[in-house]
């Protein structure tokens, strides 16, 4: 009887295959209501493109078009001057889930997973019925392969619908226009603030930037200089979990646990790889995919109890303090600005960087709470704040010492923005949705303690202010309270006309030389230069209204997806998972 | 005495001037008015001061203050030079008229005003300031010798003529004289234990002036208290509330005067005051009806012992406030007509003051 029904559940037990899985768990991908999902596709098209040109190495210039078809309708068209996608990586890239060069490799980019792009050219197709176009081209000189694509969401393979050869006037680089569901809005969660973001973060971007309105914004590159290259690193033996290394060894082309150690990690040499088989109580010669399951575990045991050095750190491209400050200043018009960006750290054998920009005073409101701003790997994160760990480090920082108010575990009150930005070859997200930081002990230290420095220069500037304010009220009591000594003076003695004006000069003589030069703190708003208005407004408007979106659900795993532009560079190591 | 003040204030001035016209940071020097700066003298019966003094500089955080005390000082030459006075609240009311050198309220210029008195070394009375408050009342074997405002003639005033009400201290006692046979004279904490003794007229019975303080006594009242028993070589029997604040505000302050006017204490104090009730040990005996102590009476007591040198220098007050702390409560004194209503004119005062074993010094 149980045998029958174990038959009769075995006919209905099949495969289900990852697009079928994200088709019904859209909000697994950032997908979960119209405005996010407007937002998302924005955000993945952009992440990629961006990761794309820094790749190979070319100042981007992107543009992004938000088109109101009507009836909640929207083609996001969005177009890069890349390196170009080889034509035979296009379909894949673009309309199969789960395939990127990201996932498998450890270096500071946009994207991470490889789920991004495809699953907007999903959500569009789901929701629109229509196909993705792309067009792309590598070089002067050569064609441009143009593709309309859907994606056969049982088996996860791209079906595509038109294949052409076209001339395109651009020299190189890629276009996506996709049509999908949205809803449009403004304030703190839109595209608008997404891209001011941006650019606030990418000071060597230039964005042009068309919203449903049709109206023309442009974010102009503010520094002329490509970052520095993120470098890559293999994984350090401290940050990889059983299940990595046990597929690393079945996949290794070594032949010895000792080679596979030794080349396959960083920071393992052939002493220390040595010591870790000693640890493991396993011969350095066996072969890696002879391992057995108890065997690694034991392994990676060892590897705890074997003392590593940290991995590199020199693989992480900081925005530094002069871009990340120039980056607020034409965000925020204040009257004081300072930036920290901290030595790189490292979190279970991943190295890290964290920086933070301030903005005090000018024209930011005294009463509210201070204004946050997260960025990750240059990525701006607009969603689930209170529960990133950059909220909590704020949070927990006394901020009432550098001269604002704050009650306990909330955001300090006054005129102030936050910027904090974490680079890291492998950012420890909460979830797929890539929106809050996970809350790592050496990370959140790594924050209070940068968020402290920059404190520690804000309060030197929060002091003087206060003291010059003290002082002007005191250099007013002079003016005002002189005459009144010359008239007591005056009643009881009886003086003359000249001796009480004698007395008032003397007395402002003597009181005025004991105070000394002061200096001018007035906010003046045109001091500074940087400040953009038009950009400064965008995305503030409506703020309330927009807040309530539905946090419970993450968003978009975008940018590993398969990173849509290519990197051929590296001859596109792209690789399929599973 | 009013050639004086003014000299004074001259003086003061005359010194601010000239370091002014030689270009010197002008400064103005008093006493520090507080408990830290008093001692008992045991001799004299009262606070004095202990030479602390606080200079103040002219510079630009104190020049408000520089401007508000001449301006005062200024007010004060005219009211002596016009013969005027004015009261405290009057004074601050005239401030108004100075514009930004004005007090923005009274217990601003109270503090100018006292800060002067101590610095010129002079009583307020005698630059011109009178207190608002309330003198006390008078009633019994007292004839007080006054002046008739207009002709200037002497004035016998009858204290046993008031009937239900009582003859009323002037805010200026300095002039008065007075014609007496009572044996005592009995200071009462409480307007109410007042009326009751003078209508049962126990000063008849008793042979005493019953005065009544109406909480802590003014100065007025002080200085009345201090002539009159000075005068007259009269014993002073002080008759409060079994509680922190009869004992250390009232009685202390009647009897040796105040941290805060330690400067002027030689005149207000009356060192022949003894507290004939009610005592901790009255609680008890007459097992009296009570309340608990209060925090802020636990505080008082306990700032009393630590830091009034008046009961550090007398052990018999350590004794009955250690007494009263333990206890944990107090009693007022119309807890008396828990035994009848009049007991107290009846048992109680002829009891007490046949015993003076059971007094406070």
């Amino acid at each position: 009887m149980a045998a029958n029904k174990a038959e009769e559940m075995a006919t209905k037990q099949r495969d289900i295959s990852v697009a079928e899985f994200f088709e019904k768990n859209r909000h697994l991908l950032g997908f979960d209501n119209k405005r996010k999902a407007l937002l998302t596709a924005v955000k993945e098209a952009v992440d990629n493109a961006l990761d794309a040109c820094e790749e190979a190495d070319i100042m981007p210039e992107l543009l992004v078009e938000v088109i109101d078809m009507g009836n909640e309708r929207f083609r996001i068209v969005a177009e890069d001057n890349g390196p170009g996608i080889v034509k035979a990586q296009i379909p894949k890239i673009f309309a199969k889930l789960l395939y990127g060069s990201k996932f498998h490799r450890l270096k500071q980019s946009r994207g991470q997973q490889g789920i991004g792009i495809s699953a907007s050219v999903m959500y569009g197709q789901l929701t629109t019925g229509r196909a993705a176009r792309i067009i792309s081209k590598i070089g002067p000189g050569k064609h441009a392969h143009y593709y309309e694509l859907k994606i056969d969401t049982v088996k996860n393979k791209p079906i595509i619908l038109k294949d052409e050869e076209r001339e395109w006037e651009k020299d190189q680089g890629t276009r996506i226009e996709i049509d999908i569901e949205g809803g449009y809005i403004k304030g703190g969660q839109s595209i608008d603030q997404y891209l001011k973001q941006t650019a606030i973060i990418n000071p060597h971007v230039t964005i042009t930037y068309v919203n449903p309105k049709a109206e023309q914004i442009i974010f102009p590159r503010a520094v002329e200089e490509m970052p520095k290259q993120p470098a890559e690193i293999k994984p350090h033996p401290y940050g990889v979990e059983l299940g990595i290394l046990m597929k690393m060894m079945a996949n290794t082309e070594y032949r010895t646990l000792q080679a596979f150690l030794v080349n396959e990690f960083s920071r393992v040499g052939g002493g220390t790889a040595k010591q870790i088989c000693e640890h493991a109580l396993i011969p350095p010669s066996t072969k890696p995919q002879k391992i057995s399951r108890e065997e690694s575990e034991k392994l990676i045991n060892a590897i705890k109890k074997t003392k590593i050095i940290s991995p590199p750190t020199d693989c992480i491209s900081p925005i530094g303090e002069e871009a990340f400050e120039k980056g607020l200043r034409k965000e925020v018009n204040a009257e004081f600005y300072c930036a920290v960006t901290r030595k790189p750290s490292v979190y279970r054998g991943n190295p890290f960087q964290v920086e933070v920009a301030l903005a005090y005073g000018g024209e930011q409101s005294a009463q509210d709470s201070a204004n946050l701003f997260r960025f990750a790997n240059r990525v701006p994160l607009l969603y689930q704040q209170s529960a990133c760990s950059v909220f909590r480090s704020v949070v927990q920082t006394k901020w009432r010492s550098y001269g604002l108010s704050q009650s306990s575990g909330a955001l300090p009150i006054g005129p102030l923005t936050i910027a904090v930005h974490i680079a890291s070859v492998w950012v420890p997200f909460t979830s797929e949705s890539k929106e809050a930081i996970a809350h790592y002990p050496e990370i959140i230290a790594e924050i209070k303690l940068a968020l402290q420095e920059a404190g520690r220069k804000l309060q030197k500037y929060t002091m003087k202010k206060r003291r010059v304010k003290d002082e002007l009220k005191k250099r007013s009591y002079i003016e005002k309270y002189i005459p009144h000594v010359a008239i007591g003076l005056q009643e009881i003695l009886g003086l003359k006309k000249f001796e009480v004006q004698d007395v008032e000069k003397q007395l402002k003589n003597l009181l005025e030389k004991q105070r000394g030069q002061l200096d001018d703190l007035e906010f003046d708003p045109s001091k500074n230069i940087d400040f953009d208005e038009e950009m400064a407004a965008l995305g503030r408007d409506a703020k309330k209204e927009e807040e309530p979106i539905e946090e419970n659900f993450d968003d978009e795993p975008e940018e590993d997806s398969e990173e849509t532009e290519v990197k051929k560079k590296k001859g596109s190591t792209q690789t399929k998972l599973r | 005495m009013a050639k004086k003040a003014i000299d004074e204030i001259k003086k003061t001035a005359e010194d601010i001037y000239n370091k002014i016209k030689k270009k010197k940071q002008p400064t103005l020097s008093a006493p520090i008015r507080s408990l830290n700066n008093v001692n008992y003298n045991d001799k004299n019966g009262y606070f004095e001061l202990n030479g602390k003094e606080k200079t103040r500089t002219l510079t630009a955080s104190s020049v408000k203050t520089f401007a508000q005390t001449l301006r005062m000082m200024a007010l004060s030459k005219e009211l002596i030079k016009n013969e005027d006075i004015a009261t405290k609240r009057e004074a601050y009311y005239v401030s108004k008229n100075w514009g930004d050198a004005r007090f923005s309220e009274q217990p601003d210029s109270d503090t100018v005003m006292d800060d002067i008195e101590a610095m010129l070394g002079v009583n307020r009375e005698q630059i011109g300031f009178i207190a608002d408050e309330h003198g006390g009342s008078v009633a019994g074997e007292l004839i007080v010798i006054d002046k008739d405002a207009t002709s200037g003639k002497p004035l016998k005033i009858d204290c046993t003529k008031f009937g239900s009400g009582s003859y009323s201290i002037p805010s200026d006692v300095e002039p008065l004289k007075f014609e007496t046979k009572a044996k005592f004279i009995l200071a009462i904490e409480t307007n109410g234990m007042f009326e009751r003794l003078n209508k049962h007229m126990y000063w008849k019975k008793a042979h005493c002036i019953i005065i009544s303080m109406g909480g802590v006594p003014s100065r007025a009242c002080r200085r009345f208290i201090r002539i009159l028993s000075d005068a007259k070589k009269l014993p002073v029997y002080v008759f409060t509330d079994g509680d922190p604040y009869g004992y250390l505000n009232i009685y202390r302050t009647l009897k040796v005067g105040s941290g805060n006017a330690a400067h002027i204490n030689e005149f207000f104090c009356v060192p022949r005051a003894k507290l004939l009730g009610i005592t901790p040990q009255d609680i008890e005996q007459y097992k009296l009806p009570t309340h608990p102590l209060k925090e802020v009476d636990i505080k008082r007591l306990k700032d009393g012992l630590k830091n009034d040198p008046f009961i550090q220098h007398h052990k018999s007050w350590q004794k009955a406030l250690k007494k009263m702390h333990g206890m944990k409560v107090r009693a007022e004194q119309q807890a008396l007509a828990k035994h009848g209503l009049n007991f107290v004119v009846s048992n109680y005062l002829p009891e007490k003051i046949k015993n003076q074993k059971t007094w406070l010094e």
